[in-house]
């Protein structure tokens, strides 16, 4: 049969390295039944870069674990380098290069360790390991840490890692789930380099799913999911194309960005509203030229200029529409229901000078200071190990500083009265409410522990299950929940009390766009009422939705103020017009010069 | 503050029964094990086997056999012809005692001597071997007894009128089915609580809990109830079962005793929260747990009566919450021992338990990642 | 795997037949990881430390110095010479109180744990047809201890028959001579027998608790799934955990009884490879039932608790290393043959004290075998190459 195979699979796609034919999957959660994958057919191409793009739940991993044989699918057929991966998976597991999501590193061995185990696994045999153990480090910069524990690295360092490891008999195939998550611009433009040039060098074929739309614009080939199904697929171009003459970048000076992209969102023809620096940028619906007075009307000064089309545009624009025919309606408009708070008033709410952290001989945050003035959003940027979370939880009175002064609300949260607490809202990096309580129970729980009770409390749970839109699945368990649904019930737990000042450490770390958008929306809505949020985040479009930011690399700030500001500091001939990532990360190779050099 | 501690409780209820599995190993084991363990831990000996090697035809020494086989401790299973059968017996363990009457003994006896009896021990287990001992002894000196008043001679000067208070007939499981209750209790309440804040640092919901305005006070009380009321109610349904299936005498009043187990459990929840507000991961917390808990029962006079513990060692059970609560236990259910000579033991638990909730609830905030 | 396959592209050589080199690595792998975990090194070392100390030089079931109430309702030279012989016992500890309602006061709260009771015509009936009444109360509540006391009263008073017989001239007194010899452990220390059991306790730990604990750490942290695309397969992943586990129990092993036997004097009168073969025997069994453990659970939490309640404290009380397993009910004794501890401590009593006895020895290993070859061979079965 095999032979038979081989040249079966010829006839139908010479080059398709991993193909499959109406695979369908379901999970049994519980007592319901959860579809993954409805009759999915799709071939990757021999040599090329695919990317696999949908928002969360969409199937992409479950797509991974079938084309290894890490799952067994229910109808349907898959085969990869011309095995069948269910029947056959030995065959393709040594063949195949895997990085699950959660890349399974062993953190107590140290990096040598680690790779020595998988050339064992993979059986590279010991005289071909020294060449390519160097050429692995050269291309991961991990060749200065091969004695560190894999547990000691940072987290684009461990991706690094794990890829390594993945790489240490070169596959002919290379599956990456979500690669570049949480991994800051640096590490992630470097991973993106490595899987170039193992396409080039190696002529290995990379099927890569990932939730970074500007990533995707890199790849050859796109494969666009949604709920179990494919979408599209093709080169990234021919989506974009779908989107060309409706987007726009609007300029309304002399108004708040937020309050002008909140009136462009509700606009008829708007598909996408989007700040982009001090400007919003629109995808319209159709592609007649949009008129100033029926977008603004009574705005002066308006100006739009047509600007060409991303990928993001029309992957935002084929996503709404289609959860638009699924819902019928768009979620509700957070802003509108939300009561107006009464706290305003001068003065910076957060004020951080001069605090250092130390860990034994390490300094996690040394000497940074900054001030939030209230109803600011305060975006903090930086590689993973920078100290923006050391910051966070220094602020939140989670961890004493070693020197400096911290006052959040006039008041040191780690001394202050337990009363204290009850003014702020805290969202932590990783996922953390109890999986296995409820949503209706998380919100319960953390309703009471600030202290809501009766009437009030049950109002404050309508909202936040109506607004967060999370009312369907009251009664699941949290841990079961999509990651978007699980940032909003996060989300949702940090707001239940009306918090006048907001802590989100990398909230939509790994969260597709359309989440994202949700999310920012939701922020905007809270700003405009004069809370203070101070976020993190890796995305650095979502820097530009900041008022201002400030940018951490070794527990040091490189550069603070407007996002304008910042870019505007490492304009170059190189970068007329830096982008924030430009900006990011020639400040970053610009301290990593300084301190080589010095 | 009630209401903020009553969502904690819930929620600590929730998050620990919610899962069967969690649940299962909550309730049914410590069932189980009190049924098997009831009637597994003893140390009465019954239908040992034993071997006779009989030389002596007399009328004595059958006499002698007879009360042997008659006794209810003992079980004959084979009757030797020499001496060399005697090893392989005893060494595959086929029987623990063997008799051997010498082929003198019964013309000894008639002649008014002394007749020689050889009884062999398999002392693998010295403590079965020295109650068994006793139980030849007792045989012997009433055959002692009966054989010199028939023979019409000098009666024995003085004779013992024995009498055990509390347990006339010394049933071990009377002394070990109220210390099971101690058992499993310290064994439930250390693992429930032993893993909770562990568990919830690990998931990093515990950083969520500390940024609310709980107080500490707050969230260990919420961490300390579920192991409380988990602790109340598998003991009294434990208690239950050691009254009315097992027949042990509850003679003391249940409000002594549920002092004691109040007093108790608060050492053991502290205990746990200490150990599990140290703990960063779930395994830490678990091995923590264990490494208490293993000494916590070997030194506890659970099964090995702490007296005859080496004085050192005895200084240091006074640590362990589970010795004071095995006194209360034994006291109240066999002696009917009056709370105001208990005392003594509800203090140094109630001072153990609250110590390490302050220690625990320290710890909360200060332990440095 | 037609080779023509695999020259269609320029990359990757697939391997073949590394079994050897992942197994290696496996193992390589697992010894890091306890090397650098503090816990397993605490779990097989530190551990087997502790219980021996505690229970060498702490527990022991002979009772030595009991508190003993000796009330004597007239003192003259026929109750001394009665009481001296309580002086003279290493057992006792007698303290003299006034009258009985003290004595059982101090009873009662167990200041003393027996009474012996002379009433006030001691010596008259002494010399009457029927003797004298000496009343004898224990404290029942620890049976075992009471049994124990009551057999020692006895031993003072038949002493004391014979001494006062010698006295007067007699021959002895009592028609039965009785010779009692206690094979194996003449001396009847509980060390003896409590130490061997001990290492079956101890075994058990190392076996199960820290393989139930590494296997699900791995599903927990994510590391199977990335092992399991790999081209290893199940029987090295289940072989590369028994090894290194294997080898950290015989290390344990190796510790007790050095420690038991130079440290607590215990006699070791079998040969040691019958010893460590049956140890071999037990820990495979005793592993598989963690990886079996860990394998059902994939969680820590649950693996770790059914791992306690299901190896420790049935191997506590059901292997027969403190409570006589032939003395149980049937039932309860039917639940024990499915407890691998029961037949290593029955082995590792009888070949330290008794020597190789083949007839223990065998049937019990044969049991451990057993055991060990089912629950690997479930866990084996169990342990599949798939994330469902």
């Amino acid at each position: 049969m095999e032979p038979s195979s081989a040249t079966g699979s010829a006839e139908r796609d010479s080059d398709a390295v991993l193909e499959l034919r109406g695979v369908s999957k379901q999970f049994v959660v519980g007592r319901r039944t959860i579809p993954a994958l409805r009759r999915v057919s799709l071939a990757v191409r021999r040599g090329r870069v695919t990317g696999l793009i949908g928002p969360d739940g969409a199937g992409k991993t479950t797509l991974m674990r079938l084309s290894v044989g890490l799952l067994a699918p229910d109808q349907g057929q898959v085969r990869a380098l011309g095995f069948d991966a269910t029947r056959e998976s030995l065959a393709v597991q040594s063949r195949v290069g895997y990085m699950p999501q959660r890349f399974g590193l062993y953190e107590d061995l140290s990096v040598q360790e680690n790779l020595d185990l998988y050339a064992d696994l993979q059986g590279v045999p010991p005289a071909a390991r020294a060449g390519r153990y160097e050429e692995l480090m050269r291309m991961t910069g991990l060749a200065r840490f091969t004695a560190r524990l894999a547990g000691r690295l940072s987290g684009g360092m461990k991706q690094k890692l794990g890829l390594a490891c993945t790489l240490v008999r070169p596959p002919q195939l290379l599956l990456l789930d979500e690669p570049t998550v949480g991994v800051d611009p640096v590490s992630r433009r470097e991973l993106w380099q490595i899987v170039y040039r193992l396409v080039q060098q190696e002529g290995m074929t990379v099927l890569l799913s990932t939730a970074y739309l500007d990533e995707a614009e890199r790849c050859d080939e796109i494969i666009l999911m949604h709920d179990g199904e494919v979408l599209g697929d093709g080169p990234p171009g021919q989506f974009r194309e779908k989107s060309r003459g409706r987007t726009y970048l609007v300029t309304a000076p002399g108004q708040r960005k937020r309050v002008v992209q909140a009136k462009l969102a509700a606009a008829a023809p708007v598909v996408d509203a989007l700040i982009q620096g001090d400007r919003v940028r629109l995808v319209l619906d159709s592609e007649a030229a949009p008129q100033p007075a029926a977008l603004l009307p009574g705005v002066a000064g308006v100006s739009i200029q047509s600007v060409p089309p991303r990928l993001e545009d029309s992957f935002v624009a084929m996503l709404k529409n289609r959860r638009a025919e699924d819902r019928g309606a768009r979620p509700p408009d957070p802003a509108a229901s939300a009561p107006a708070r009464r706290r305003n008033g001068g003065g910076p709410v957060i004020e951080v000078s001069g605090v250092q952290r130390r860990f034994g001989n390490f300094y996690a945050v040394k000497g940074v200071t900054f001030q939030v003035e209230r109803g600011e959003v305060f975006g903090l940027l930086g590689a993973n190990g920078a100290g923006k979370s050391t910051t966070f939880r220094m602020l939140c009175g989670l961890l004493p500083a070693s020197a400096g002064r911290l006052r959040v609300a006039g008041v040191d949260l780690r001394t202050a009265a337990a009363a204290a607490r009850a003014r702020i809202g805290y969202m932590s990096q990783k996922f953390s409410l109890y999986g296995n309580l409820s949503v209706g129970e998380n919100l319960r729980f953390f309703s009471s522990a600030y202290g809501l009770s009766g009437r009030r409390q049950r109002e404050q749970m309508d909202r936040a299950l109506e607004q967060f839109d999370l009312a369907p699945m009251a009664d699941t368990p949290s841990l079961d929940l999509p990651l978007g649904h699980k940032q909003r019930l996060a989300m949702a737990c940090a707001l239940m009390h009306e918090p006048d000042i907001l802590f989100l450490d990398e909230p939509t770390s790994g969260v597709d766009p359309l989440a994202r958008r949700d999310f920012w929306r939701r922020i905007n809505a809270l700003a405009e009422q004069h809370v203070t949020v101070m976020v993190t985040t890796h995305f650095m479009e979502e820097a530009e939705y900041c008022d201002r930011l400030a940018i951490m690399a070794d527990g040091e700030i490189l550069a603070l103020g407007t996002p304008e500001e910042v870019k505007q500091r490492q304009r170059s001939a190189e970068h007329p017009e830096p982008t924030m990532e430009d900006a990011f990360i020639a400040l970053i190779e610009g301290k990593g010069q300084t301190t080589a050099s010095g | 503050m009630f209401r903020r501690i009553r969502a904690l409780t819930v929620k600590e209820f929730l998050a620990l029964l919610k899962d069967q599995r969690s649940r299962m190993v909550v309730f049914i084991p410590p069932i189980l094990q009190l049924l098997v363990f009831g009637y597994a831990a003893t140390f009465d000996l019954n239908r040992i086997p034993f071997a006779v090697y009989n030389e002596d035809a007399g009328q004595a020494a059958r006499e002698l056999v007879a009360r042997f086989a008659a006794s209810p401790h003992f079980r004959p299973v084979a009757t030797l012809r020499q001496e060399a059968e005697i090893t392989p017996l005893v060494d595959a363990k086929r029987v623990l005692l063997v008799l051997h009457i010498g082929p003198t003994f019964s013309r000894e006896l008639l002649g008014g001597r002394s007749g020689p009896v050889q009884v062999i021990v398999d002392g693998r287990n010295s403590n079965t071997a020295a109650i068994l001992l006793n139980y030849v002894n007792t045989i012997v000196a009433a055959f002692d007894t009966d054989w010199q008043q028939r023979a019409g001679g000098p009666a024995a000067l003085a004779h013992l009128e024995t009498r055990a208070w509390f347990n006339p007939n010394l049933l071990s499981r009377w002394f070990i089915v109220p210390g099971i209750v101690g058992l499993l209790t310290l064994v439930v309440t250390t693992l429930v609580t032993a893993l909770s804040v562990a568990r919830e640092r690990e998931q990093g919901t515990f950083d969520q809990l500390l940024v609310t305005p709980f107080r500490p006070g707050e969230i260990l009380l919420g961490k300390a109830l579920p192991g409380f009321l988990i602790g109340f109610f598998e003991a009294s349904l434990i208690i239950l079962i050691a009254v009315f299936w097992f027949q042990v005498p509850l003679r003391g009043s249940l409000l002594t005793l549920y002092v004691g187990l109040f007093c108790f459990v608060l050492s053991t929840v502290g205990m746990g929260l200490m150990i599990s507000s140290l703990a960063v991961t779930q395994q830490q917390g678990l091995l923590g747990a264990f490494l208490f808990l293993v000494p916590s029962i070997l030194l506890s006079g659970f099964a090995t009566p702490i007296a005859n513990m080496p004085a050192w060692v005895q200084q240091i059970t006074y640590l362990n919450p589970m010795r004071y609560f095995l006194v209360i236990l034994r006291g109240v259910f066999l002696q009917g021992t009056p709370f105001d000579l208990l005392v003594g033991q509800f203090w140094p638990m109630a001072i153990i338990g609250f110590v390490n909730l302050g220690l625990a609830g320290y710890l909360f905030r200060h332990r440095l990642y | 795997m037609s080779p023509a396959r695999d020259q269609q592209s320029p990359v990757a050589p697939p391997s073949r037949g590394g079994g050897g080199m992942r197994l290696r690595g496996l193992i390589r792998k697992e010894f890091y990881q306890i090397l650098r975990d503090p816990s397993s090194i605490a779990i097989a070392f530190l551990l087997p430390i502790v219980l021996l100390l505690i229970f060498g030089y702490g527990v022991s079931l002979d009772a030595e110095h009991v508190p003993i109430a000796l009330v004597v309702e007239q003192p003259s030279a026929d109750t001394a010479s009665f009481t001296s012989g309580f002086h003279r016992s290493r057992y006792f500890e007698p303290v003299y109180l006034r009258d009985l309602r003290e004595a059982e006061a101090a009873l009662l709260d167990r200041r003393v744990s027996a009474i012996v009771h002379l009433r006030a015509d001691f010596a008259r009936r002494l010399r009457q047809t029927g003797g004298a009444p000496v009343q004898v109360i224990v404290n029942g509540v620890d049976a075992n201890t009471g049994q124990l006391i009551l057999g020692y009263v006895q031993g003072v008073w038949q002493k004391w028959l014979q001494r006062q017989a010698l006295d007067r001239g007699d021959a002895l007194a009592l028609p039965v001579r009785l010779e009692a010899r206690v094979w194996f452990n003449s001396e009847l220390r509980s060390r003896n027998f409590l130490v061997p059991g001990l290492i079956a306790i101890i075994m058990t730990l190392i076996g199960a608790l820290l393989t139930a604990l590494v296997m699900a750490r791995e599903w927990e942290r994510g590391t199977m799934e990335a092992l399991l695309v790999t081209p290893v397969t199940m029987r090295e992943v289940l072989v590369g955990k028994l090894v290194p586990y294997f080898l950290l129990g015989t290390g344990g092993m190796a510790l007790s009884v050095a420690m038991g036997t130079w440290l607590f004097g215990v006699p070791l009168r079998g040969s040691l490879w019958v010893l460590f073969a049956a140890a071999s025997l037990f820990l495979l069994a005793a592993l598989g039932m963690g990886l079996l453990i860990s394998t059902v659970t994939k969680n820590q939490f649950v693996a770790g608790q059914v791992a306690i309640l299901a190896t420790f404290l049935p191997a506590f009380i059901l292997s027969g290393f403190i409570f006589d397993i032939g003395s149980m009910p049937a039932v309860v004794q039917g639940i024990t043959h499915v407890l691998a501890a029961r037949y290593f401590v029955a082995i590792l009593q009888t070949v330290f004290l008794a020597g190789n006895v083949w007839s223990v020895v065998l049937p019990n290993a044969l049991a451990l075998a057993g055991m060990a070859a089912f629950f690997l061979g479930v866990s084996r079965r169990k342990l599949r190459k798939r994330l469902e």
